[in-house]
């Protein structure tokens, strides 16, 4: 999504911004700079041991973890990138918040929580420690580490062109400040910092950003003279059913099949990230028992859910009452206004003093809560998956406690500082972003298929754990390369000459699953696999997992996991 | 960690709610009588900026009342 908005938007840019900030709109964005770093001052005396520091002392509420969990998620163009998304590709784009989100986040609570929770891991590659070994750890944690970091840095640029584009805010400016009051508030406070902070983050951004629907939704008359307007807009294509015109690659404007969406999004892709992503698992981790844990990411799926209301909706209210915006190319010979700017553009359309500020801060909270996500994270598995290892083979010694908290500040600040490096490498080479992000997808999905066999089979060994994950990423990176160089060969990997980037990226990451879990069974079954014993706590069949008997059905995860999923099936039949 | 003396996330949240619906209920109020900000949105008749103001400082109230750190309520962070 970056990849494809943000270089086409600095070319846009010429001077004139869409916004403009009075002194009642910059009190607010002011005011929230100053209660952010507040409270990372505040929780210094609270972060105190390696527990305080990288895991916020596993103490926080469902509530908390829940809401930092999806907040985290939210990049600094969630809002406007997904808003462009359902002007362009209509409500399909609400795909990537239900069937892209929903059924996964309800599965980590349910499935595969309590083995993440119970073996008392730091981190997902932590647990590949545990039950493969060194090997598909050290894969896992470098990777991660490296591309965080950088996708880290990607945002902040991103952000920075978007602040330039809409406010005409100086890039330099919004990079250091926005960065260095992230980089503060996670030094002092640690996680639990970053994870306080994404809450407040999470309520702005919705406060922020509500007004634009429901002010669009009244002038729209309501939402079946929203789709008729729609229709009449744009007689040529449909931009209001999110199942219906999904039989045929041609028939609808993202060039996709149903089955690319349910098993290369619904299942892969979106299975790969919300269960397997550190950035979000982290803040389920932090969760002060078991049930907490569970209940979690239930309801960051409940949250998540209505998320379009927010994102997706102000871009089909675009499409009813400013039918004119453009592709970017279209828009630069023009000079007219692309589709990229339909929230700005909504904003400046329905917000006056002060709400206007209210708006930006929703964006800029959006930002931060996204980089202090990859930053804690960073620093976790830089200090615990990756430094520790080398320290404990060099020094001969486990370390102190005091030791691992100092070495995670710097790691935070080093971090930030090499985002911050990107940004600046990504404004002199724009392509490096569409390869990082590439890069990205490389690693989720064969993760995925390694951290689920050895949570579900006990079968599963270190050899078939190592090479299994080798071979997926090298398979996805294999695919990747082979359609750049050849692109006849999409019809291959994404089944149709006429898929897009999003469908290549979802068939790309079904296959690079497959071949994961292949390899891992077949070289599994070749060699010896561990005892028993040794697998109690991260294996399901070999462990007894705490019972709920106690608790009454209606206090149970499982019952509050069916009725989202009911809500989620019904709102899927709805919008069918 | 010291959990029991961290004053609560939605009590903070509160105050930060409460304040900028003071700013933003004041200044659309004064823009009302006398309009000083010279920008006219579309559905301007709504005083969106006046409601949404109000909104804000009654849902920045009820935060900071109900978790406010000195009632010593258990929800702490």
């Amino acid at each position: 999504m970056l990849g494809l908005i943000v270089p086409q938007l600095a070319m846009l840019f010429t001077g004139s911004n869409i916004i403009s900030l009075g002194w009642v709109d910059s009190a607010i964005v002011i005011l929230y700079f100053i209660f952010v770093l507040g409270i990372g001052f505040y929780l210094m005396k609270f972060t105190k041991t390696g527990e305080d520091f990288f895991m916020a002392g596993r103490s926080m509420t469902m509530w908390i973890a829940g809401l930092s969990f999806v907040a985290a998620n939210l990049g600094s163009l969630e809002l406007m990138g997904w808003a462009a998304a359902s002007y362009q590709y209509g409500i399909l784009a609400t795909h990537w918040y239900w069937i892209g989100a929903v059924p996964a986040m309800l599965f980590l609570g349910l499935i595969m929580m309590p083995f993440y929770y119970i073996s008392k891991t730091h981190s997902v590659p932590g647990y590949l420690k545990l039950r493969f070994g060194d090997g598909a750890s050290m894969v896992s944690a470098v990777s991660f580490g490296f591309m965080t970091v950088l996708m880290s840095g990607i945002n902040m640029y991103s952000m920075a062109i978007v602040m330039k584009v809409v406010l005409g805010w100086d890039i330099h400016f919004s990079i250091w400040v926005s960065s260095i009051t992230v980089m503060l508030y996670v030094v002092l406070g640690g996680l639990l910092s970053a994870i306080l902070n994404e809450v407040l983050q999470f309520m702005l951004i919705w406060l922020g950003a509500l007004l634009i629907p429901i002010l669009g939704m009244i002038e729209a008359g309501g939402w079946e003279k929203m789709v008729d307007r729609i229709h009449q807009n744009f007689p040529q294509g449909d931009y209001t059913h999110l199942w219906s015109t999904l039989g045929s690659f041609q028939d609808n404007p993202m060039g996709i099949h149903w089955t690319g969406i349910v098993f290369g999004l619904g299942f892969c892709i979106s299975f790969a990230y919300w269960t397997t992503d550190f950035l979000v698992v982290q803040r389920v981790l932090t969760a002060k028992d078991l049930r907490a844990a569970k209940m979690a990411p239930i309801i960051g799926a409940s949250f998540k859910m209505f998320v379009p209301l927010i994102v997706i909706l102000p871009g089909l209210l675009g499409l009813a009452v400013i039918p004119g915006l453009v592709g970017e190319t279209e828009a630069i010979a023009t000079g007219g206004h692309s589709y990229n700017e339909v929230l700005p553009l909504m904003m400046a359309r329905y917000l006056g003093p002060g709400l206007l500020g209210l708006g930006i801060t929703a964006l800029i909270a959006g930002f931060m809560s996204g980089m202090a996500g990859n930053v804690s994270a960073f620093a976790t598995v830089w200090t615990y998956d990756i430094y520790r290892p080398i320290h404990r083979m060099f020094a001969k010694t486990d370390g102190t406690d005091a030791h691992f908290v100092k070495i995670g500040r710097w790691t935070t600040i080093i971090g930030v500082f090499v985002s911050i490096g990107t940004a600046y490498l990504v404004q002199q080479f724009a392509s490096i972003m569409d390869y990082v992000q590439a890069l990205f997808s490389f690693f989720v999905a064969p993760l995925f298929g390694t951290v689920i066999l050895g949570m579900l089979w006990k079968r599963a060994t270190k050899a078939g754990g190592y090479y299994g994950l080798l071979a997926g990423t090298v398979s996805s990176i294999g695919m990747w390369l082979w359609v750049k160089m050849d692109p006849t060969a999409l019809k291959i990997i994404a089944l149709s000459p006429y898929a897009k980037d999003m469908a290549e990226n979802m068939y790309r990451a079904l296959w690079s699953w497959s071949i994961c879990v292949a390899v891992t069974v077949i070289v599994s079954l070749m060699t010896k696999a561990k005892p028993d014993s040794e697998l109690d706590g991260l294996v399901r069949s070999c462990t007894v997992l705490p019972s709920e008997g106690h608790l009454p059905f209606y206090q149970r995860p499982v019952f509050f996991a069916s009725i989202v999923f009911a809500v989620f099936l019904a709102l899927n039949i709805i919008f069918w | 960690m010291e959990e029991k003396e961290i004053i609560s996330i939605w009590f903070i949240i509160g105050c930060l709610l409460f304040l900028f619906g003071v700013i933003i209920f004041a200044a659309n109020v004064l823009d009302y009588y006398v309009p000083w900000s010279g920008t006219v949105t579309v559905l301007h008749e709504y005083r969106a900026g006046i409601w949404w103001g109000a909104f804000l400082i009654v849902i920045g109230l009820v935060y900071s009342i109900a978790f406010n750190p000195w009632k010593k309520t258990k929800e702490a962070a």
